[in-house]
């Protein structure tokens, strides 16, 4: 049994210690939370994708108090009442919508950067495991989230994505039915995708940022040299005052201080999007209601799904589906393909390098292929990059297997 | 210094991205329309027609290869060179058609342009304008599939070549003359057997241009012009124009069933309902916007909405109408946007500042 001081006033830093520990919590978890001082903007990226999923919550719980899940009312809650009648509506549901595309773009970021540094080896391959997890939670979250202005490319792209749970030669029509609960999209598929944008997924992807964040404790953030700290050696010397000899500084304030001005910078470019560059995250076509009997000229999915969706186009129905599978799963493997004994930046390991800025062009010309009409040579175009893709995973394993210790 | 080039990279990277996903994809999935700054002489009408002959003659001499493979073949069976042959009557009739519509088309604007220079007279353009408000009397009842138009500000909303070929034959007039195979079925078509002389299409015209003008608003603009075959839900507009405020449900339903009907009409005419405009606004590009009103069937080839001729001046008031209901948040995003991104400027500058108090005595 603890030792509760009787006399301690409720509430003071005593009387919170003995009952949550407060003292230690802010210890571990910020002012003597270690960071390795060799580091660049690059890491701040975690805190910037926190902060945007803050705002996508925060804009999200705004506009749920006026949107309606219904096929008949969807469409004209969002683009008349809350674009038009509630104060301040058009506000949230821009924030909400340019934050959840350029969410996407920062962990892009964040994960070729842990790709860069290898900061998936070595005691980080949980972080790795847990930030791939978040990706498809995110992704699902976002397509979900999609279908709830009920317009044009919110039907057809359910619609096509749906039907890829057919199977392709298996023909799993039924499946598709269960989830979709009808035959084709409609009331009780809005509705339950509603549920998943809502509350399902984003219960998951805190649950899972919780994963992800306890993950980075024990193993620590990388550097940009990869090399191995002794951690508390460098927080000895910290404390005693050496702060230039020392290879860590705390979370809070001092890696924090960096992050804040980061993020600064980010919303000036992020607010710029929501008051004047929004249309590439809330597409036209989006604005003309959902009609099942008229397929819009071009459907496409939102701009950080196009290079997955680029390694299904291309191919035959089968092949194509089973390739698109492997590109969901394969950087799950990343940590275990990888077979280098080397923690280091791509720049220091040889051939990896090349293969780190193959992998970036190869997905951004998959990216954009994604997005092209499927004629003429953008079709074979998107045939080469798309088997570029698969070839890169076997060609990792072989090159980082020759990869000398350095 | 690092940090910059590392900067650097992820903002070419991102560039790179948002460049081939946004203006390079959709400039090569829509093919681009040149506009005409709602001149209305017929040169896209003229332009239209002969893209059409080129056309079919490469449709032609596709069918003509397509002969030669087939009679290529030993012992093809006599029924392909039979349809092979058919493939070619089909492509040289409507090869023929084609240049026909050239033709007429080119004669037709000709003629319209020498209306244009002829001299006209007010009074006598008054005492015809009589015939006109047998139709356009403002009852607004339908007749041929929309209610016709109410006139009073037709000399300042639409452009007089447009006004005097529609006199002419208006299918040709608003371009939806292949939906007619005699353009007097045009449910204005009657106007060609009672306006018959070019000297009394120069004087109604110029009657309408003096005396039916006025100043509009932009909502009384898009009213006249485009209310006819388009609703508004957002603002309360159907086919029967503004709503009623009603006290009993009754009569409210009463007038939906108006409106129903009314909309019957206009899509037995049309082929289809035309669709709703409260976010047409931010469902279609500004240059998409301008050159389909100025002449749908550039970006909708084959559609059965007709050519306005609104002018200029009208169009943007039709687009600022179009702001107002399908994107009110325009001026409020004008308003606020600089005062948001100034504060996360400052923001960055205290931030920095605190930074840089935090990291000095760690190097």
């Amino acid at each position: 049994m603890a030792h509760f001081d009787e006399n301690a006033k409720p509430f003071s830093n005593q009387w919170l210690n003995e009952r949550l520990a407060i003292d230690t919590v802010k210890r571990v978890l910020s002012t003597e939370y270690w960071i390795p001082k060799n580091i660049n903007f690059l890491w701040a990226m975690g805190m910037i994708l926190a902060a945007t999923f803050g705002l996508l919550i925060v804009s999200g719980i705004f506009l749920l108090m006026y949107y309606k899940p219904d096929v008949n009312l969807a469409f004209d809650s969002v683009n008349h009442t809350i674009m038009g009648e509630v104060g301040f509506g058009w506000l949230w549901r821009h924030i909400h919508g340019v934050a959840a595309s350029v969410v996407f773009l920062i962990i892009y970021i964040h994960m070729l950067t842990g790709i860069y540094y290898s900061s998936y080896k070595r005691g980080r391959e949980l972080i790795w495991i847990s930030g791939m997890l978040l990706f498809v939670t995110f992704s699902a979250e976002a397509f979900s989230g999609y279908m709830l202005p009920w317009g044009q490319m919110s039907y057809w792209a359910g619609m096509v994505i749906t039907n890829l749970f057919e199977g392709g030669s298996l023909h799993l029509t039924g499946l598709v039915e269960w989830i979709r609960g009808d035959y084709v999209p409609g009331d009780a598929y809005l509705v339950r995708f509603f549920m998943l944008h809502v509350f399902l997924l984003p219960l998951v992807i805190i649950g899972l940022i919780v994963f992800h964040f306890a993950s980075l404790r024990l193993p620590h953030v990388n550097n940009q040299e990869g090399e191995e700290i002794d951690f508390e050696e460098a927080a000895k010397l910290y404390k005693e005052g050496k702060k230039k000899e020392s290879k860590v500084i705390p979370f809070s304030p001092v890696f924090l201080s960096k992050d804040i001005f980061v993020m600064g910078a980010y919303f000036v470019l992020f607010f710029f999007l929501v008051f004047y560059n929004f249309d590439f995250a809330m597409d036209p076509v989006n604005f003309d209601p959902a009609d099942g009997l008229k397929t819009p000229p071009h459907i496409y999915p939102e701009w950080y799904f196009l290079w997955s969706y680029e390694i299904l186009r291309p191919f035959p129905k089968d092949p194509g589906l089973i390739a698109f599978l492997i590109a969901q799963v394969i950087f799950f493997l990343l940590p275990f393909i990888d077979r280098s004994p080397n923690v280091a930046p791509a720049h220091k390991r040889g051939l990896f390098v090349i293969w780190f800025w193959v992998l970036v062009v190869d997905m951004i010309a998959l990216t954009v292929l994604g997005k092209l009409p499927p004629q003429g040579i953008y079709t074979d175009l998107g045939k080469v990059a798309a088997a570029i893709f698969l070839l890169m995973w076997p060609i990792l394993f072989i090159i980082t297997k020759l990869e000398k210790k350095l | 210094m690092r940090e910059f080039k590392i900067l650097a990279v992820v903002v070419f990277f991102t560039l790179l991205v948002y460049y081939g996903v946004e203006p390079f994809a959709h400039s090569k999935m829509h093919a681009h329309v040149e506009g005409h700054d709602f001149v209305y002489d017929g040169t896209a009408d003229i332009e239209e027609a002969n893209t059409r002959v080129e056309k079919t003659k490469e449709a032609l001499e596709k069918a003509k290869e397509h002969l030669a493979e087939v009679q290529k073949i030993e012992d093809a069976p006599q029924e392909d060179i039979v349809k092979a042959q058919e493939a070619i009557k089909k492509q040289e009739d409507a090869l023929v058609k084609a240049e026909e519509t050239v033709k007429h088309k080119r004669l037709f604007w000709g003629n319209v342009a020498s209306i244009a220079q002829l001299d006209a007279n007010v009074s006598n353009g008054e005492m015809s304008f009589a015939t006109c408000m047998a139709c356009h009397n403002g009852a607004g009842i339908n007749m041929g599939g929309v209610v016709p138009p109410n006139l009073d500000h037709a000399g300042s909303l639409y452009d007089k070549n447009y006004l005097i070929a529609l006199l002419k034959d208006p299918a040709m007039a608003s371009n939806v003359d292949h939906k007619y195979a005699n353009t007097m079925m045009h449910p204005m078509g009657s106007v060609m057997a009672m306006v018959t002389s070019d000297q009394q299409i120069a004087d109604i015209v110029e009657y309408i241009m003096e005396n039916k003008v006025g100043e509009l608003e932009p909502k009384a603009v898009f009213e006249e012009a485009c209310v006819r075959c388009h609703a508004v839900r957002y603002a309360k507009i159907t086919q029967l124009g503004d709503t009623p405020e009603f006290k009993e449900e009754k009569d409210a339903l009463a007038y939906k069933i108006k409106v129903l009907d009314e909309q019957a009409l206009v899509k037995a005419y049309m082929g289809k309902l035309p669709p709703d405009l409260s976010m047409m606004i931010r469902a279609r590009s500004p240059h998409y916007m301008e050159t389909f009103v100025e002449n749908p069937q550039t970006q909708l080839p084959g559609t059965s909405m007709p050519r306005v001729g609104l002018t200029k001046e009208n169009y943007e008031k039709v687009k600022t109408y179009l702001e107002e209901v399908g994107d009110p948040s325009k001026p409020a995003r004008a308003a606020i946007g600089p005062w948001v991104i100034l504060f996360f400027v400052v923001f960055t500058i205290l931030a920095y500042l605190w930074k840089k108090s935090q990291w000095k005595d760690l190097h």
